[in-house]
């Protein structure tokens, strides 16, 4: 065994524990904010194409989007910096609102499922559907990511707001497999239950909150300017 | 010193099969269980770990003189998260869906045991070219651990080598290879056949006490 | 069934038996399980039965092979792996492919029963493990369900049965859900009588509620089953399962309903009491079975599955060490402070 003799433990002295702890300390401080430095504007980069890819792909139609988010008197204005549950407003390439991308997230059956889906505000229906972040079982839960007929649904799910446009007219809702008989309704995963109704009810969440907003003050958000192309 | 007498190839060596990390020392059990569900996923988190092993092993070598024993382990705690946090940052930069299949795994790399009981038992009583060589050696044998428990839980869990798929249509996944508990299946299997092998070379026990006086030097 | 020995054997006590042996054991579970079998066969088919044959095959010739391999006399002539396998096979879904019902079977009696140490040494009942890992491995497939009583069912042989080995199976018979999945995810209870009859789908084995307490009974009757573990579940899981309807009667289903439906009756009379992984005395099997029933009343009603007395009782299987070391019997003359 190397380990120093007792008498030698005696001689190491304060100053020299706080000679390395704070050396150390500095040398790893320095060198933390030098890799972040290094890396801050790739990883913001990646962060952005990520999401936008995601947001491309729920809603192919739009070639710019928008943030927005709610002000504090409950109105709708151009967000100035990405919120956790980020909601975008999609253009074409003339300029016009065609749709919405809302972020929600709620409780699967093995841990929160975050979705992103698009609105279309000339149909009134969700269109697209993609799965963020899911911890659900594979080959059951994860089956509502891939299986044809569930993401069928999200050729055109009803999501219609009530007269005074203050709320859905119809809460979204998942049915079991092969019973969906309403535009509204989802047509579930059999062997998915769970994660098929978390999902209703995920939708069904994120509208209620969003789309009476949307559809209330949606379209006098300024567009962005098409430079950005 | 025995260790002394040890040449340098034999010090890169040892990780690889004699004391390999994860079927032989049994370390590092958590991302070997939890992240090895692909071959890819494996791959990625034994890559980040030897890069950590390297880093840690020679600046805690370096500084072997500089570090009183009294403050040692909180020393190499905070060597080791430092490059901990800097592999995080460089694989966002990388690929932010590597960063989000490897997840919370990659900050536990602090955690791994390893890690710190090369930068104990090794680094810190040799010099930087032997920690070096240590650290690779141990590094390289994580990754080869880990790759092979991914590749059996990749094909069986997903019919898949890499994303690609290995059978035709209809091939039956077998889910529980994917999930946590096949990590143990795949890993105690794995660990049926080294143990087999190292019985019939025979020289398990020579090397069992070659292993403790090691440790005891 | 005395026998001569040229040697003089020398063991340690006790050296009183009651001249069982785990053959005549055997031989009695085996009849206690017949109706329950042969009612399974009736109900399910010729599917039905593969399933439980290529389950008892394949538990045999683990055990088999195994004792080969490691150069141990074989002990499947005591038959506690046959009866291993054929309950195996009675908890299985009745169209399950069969190279799923081996790879079960094998993985059962490997890791549960031969790696703790065979036959007396298994911490875990090896067929719940069998299963628990088909549950795992292939969820989809064994939460499958067929149609009892279908048309043609003994000379059809339903193409999901003889899936090739690693291939996903193809379903063509007619489906249905357990009474538990009706429960759980449309709130609808399946009437006591049809439940106690077997007249409702589940595993091979596991419908019939009132041949398997037959069995029980006679077991019980023959002294080769403790009768506190299933007495004290089903005590458990009824009055649990009373004063939650009493409560609200629309969400939660009846005693009746609960005590007949999945595998409760069939897990409480012959997995629970299992005899090398419950607890030795009588009060500890007490705990034990208000263990498993109280597990199995909350896996049921809040957990994520419909049915929970395969993980209840391996559970219970996980604790039962500790409950034995808890209530250890006092050492004849020594008072109850005296340790």
């Amino acid at each position: 065994m190397n380990a120093p003799a007792p008498i030698q433990q005696k001689r190491t002295s304060a100053w020299s524990m706080y000679r390395a702890i704070v050396g150390i300390g500095a040398f790893c401080a320095l060198l933390i904010v030098t890799v972040y430095e290094a890396t801050a504007e790739r990883i913001a980069d990646n962060k952005a194409r990520f999401l936008s890819n995601a947001v491309a792909e729920v809603l192919p139609a739009s070639r710019s989007t928008v943030e927005v988010t709610l002000n504090a008197d409950g109105s709708l204005v151009a967000a100035t910096e990405p919120a956790d549950l980020p909601v975008f407003l999609g253009y074409d390439e003339n300029g016009d609102l065609i749709g919405a991308v809302i972020t929600a997230q709620g409780m699967g059956y093995a841990d929160n499922i975050r979705v992103l889906y698009a609105y279309s505000f000339g149909r009134k229906v969700i269109v697209g559907f993609k799965v963020l972040e899911s911890k659900e079982t594979p080959g059951l839960g994860d089956k509502v990511e891939i299986e044809p007929h569930f993401l069928a649904n999200f050729e055109g799910l009803d999501a219609r707001l009530n007269e005074d446009g203050t709320a859905l007219a119809n809460a979204i809702v998942t049915v079991k497999q092969g019973e969906k008989t309403e535009p509204w309704q989802l047509d579930g995963i059999t062997g998915a239950t769970i994660t098929s109704d978390a999902i209703g009810a995920i939708l069904n969440q994120g509208s209620s909150a969003w789309l009476p907003v949307l559809e209330r003050d949606g379209r006098a958000i300024q567009p962005p300017q098409p430079t950005q192309e | 010193m025995a260790l002394k007498q040890v040449s340098p190839t034999d010090e890169f060596i040892k990780g690889l099969w004699r004391d390999n990390p994860v079927f032989i020392q049994v370390l590092g059990m958590c991302p070997a269980l939890a992240v090895s569900n692909t071959a890819i996923n494996a791959l990625a988190m034994g890559l980040a770990t030897t890069f950590v092993l390297l880093m840690a092993g020679l600046s805690v070598s370096l500084l072997r003189s500089f570090i009183p024993r009294e403050a040692r382990i909180v020393s190499y705690i905070c060597i080791i998260a430092t490059f901990v946090t800097c592999v995080d940052y460089a694989i966002m930069a990388i690929s932010i869906e590597l960063h989000r299949a490897l997840g919370a795994f990659i900050a536990l790399i602090v955690v791994n045991c390893l890690i710190l009981g090369r930068a104990e038992a090794f680094a810190s009583k040799n010099n930087p070219g032997r920690a070096l060589l240590d650290g690779l050696g141990m590094g390289v044998g994580f990754t080869f651990a880990l790759f092979f428990i991914g590749v059996v839980r990749e094909i069986l869990g997903s019919g898949t080598l890499f994303g690609v798929d290995m059978f035709p249509d209809g091939f039956q996944t077998w889910t529980v290879m994917v999930l946590p508990s096949g990590g143990f299946f795949a890993m105690a299997m794995w660990l049926l056949v080294v143990n087999w092998i190292r019985q019939r070379e025979g020289g398990a026990e020579k090397q069992a006490n070659e292993r403790s006086r090691e440790v005891a030097s | 069934m005395a026998r001569l020995s040229k040697y003089l054997e020398i063991g340690s006590s006790p050296h009183v038996t009651d001249g069982t042996s785990t053959d005549v054991i055997m031989l009695n579970v085996f009849l206690a399980l017949l109706p329950v079998t042969a009612f399974a066969i009736y109900a399910f088919g010729s599917g039905a039965a593969l399933v439980i044959m290529v389950a008892t095959v394949s538990c045999v010739l683990t055990e088999h092979w195994l004792c080969r391999w490691t150069g141990k006399p074989s002990t499947i002539g005591d038959w506690s792996v046959a009866i291993t396998g054929l309950l195996y096979g009675l908890i299985l879904p009745p169209d399950l492919p069969l190279w799923m019902v081996f790879v079960g079977g094998v993985f059962g009696v490997a890791v549960a029963k031969f790696l703790f140490g065979g036959l007396g040494m298994n911490a875990f009942n090896a067929a719940l493990v069998g299963r628990a890992f088909l549950q795992a491995a292939f969820p989809q497939p064994m939460t499958h369900w067929q149609m009892p009583f279908a048309e043609g069912r003994f000379e059809h042989i339903p193409t999901s049965v003889l899936a090739m080995p690693f291939w996903e199976p193809t379903y063509d018979a007619v489906t249905t859900a357990t009474p538990l999945a009706l429960m759980k995810f449309e709130g609808q209870f399946a009437a006591g009588r049809e439940l106690m009859a077997g007249l409702t789908s589940g595993s091979v084995g596991e419908t019939c509620g009132v041949l398997i307490l037959l069995g029980g009974i006679y077991l019980v009757a023959r002294k080769m089953m403790n009768w506190r573990i299933p007495a004290s579940i089903f005590l458990t899981v009824a009055a649990m399962t009373w004063a939650f309807q009493l409560y609200d009667p629309v969400t939660y289903p009846g005693p009746v309903f609960m005590l007949f439906s999945g595998g409760l009756m069939l897990g409480a009379v012959f997995m629970a009491t299992d005899m090398v992984a419950s607890p030795i005395t009588n009060a500890g099997c007490w705990l034990y079975g208000m263990l498993i029933g109280l597990l199995v009343v909350v896996i049921r009603f809040w957990g994520g599955m419909p049915e929970g007395v395969m993980y209840a009782i391996l559970l219970a299987n996980a604790v039962s060490p500790h409950i034995d070391r808890l209530i250890q019997p006092r050492v004849f003359g020594t008072g109850r402070g005296s340790r």
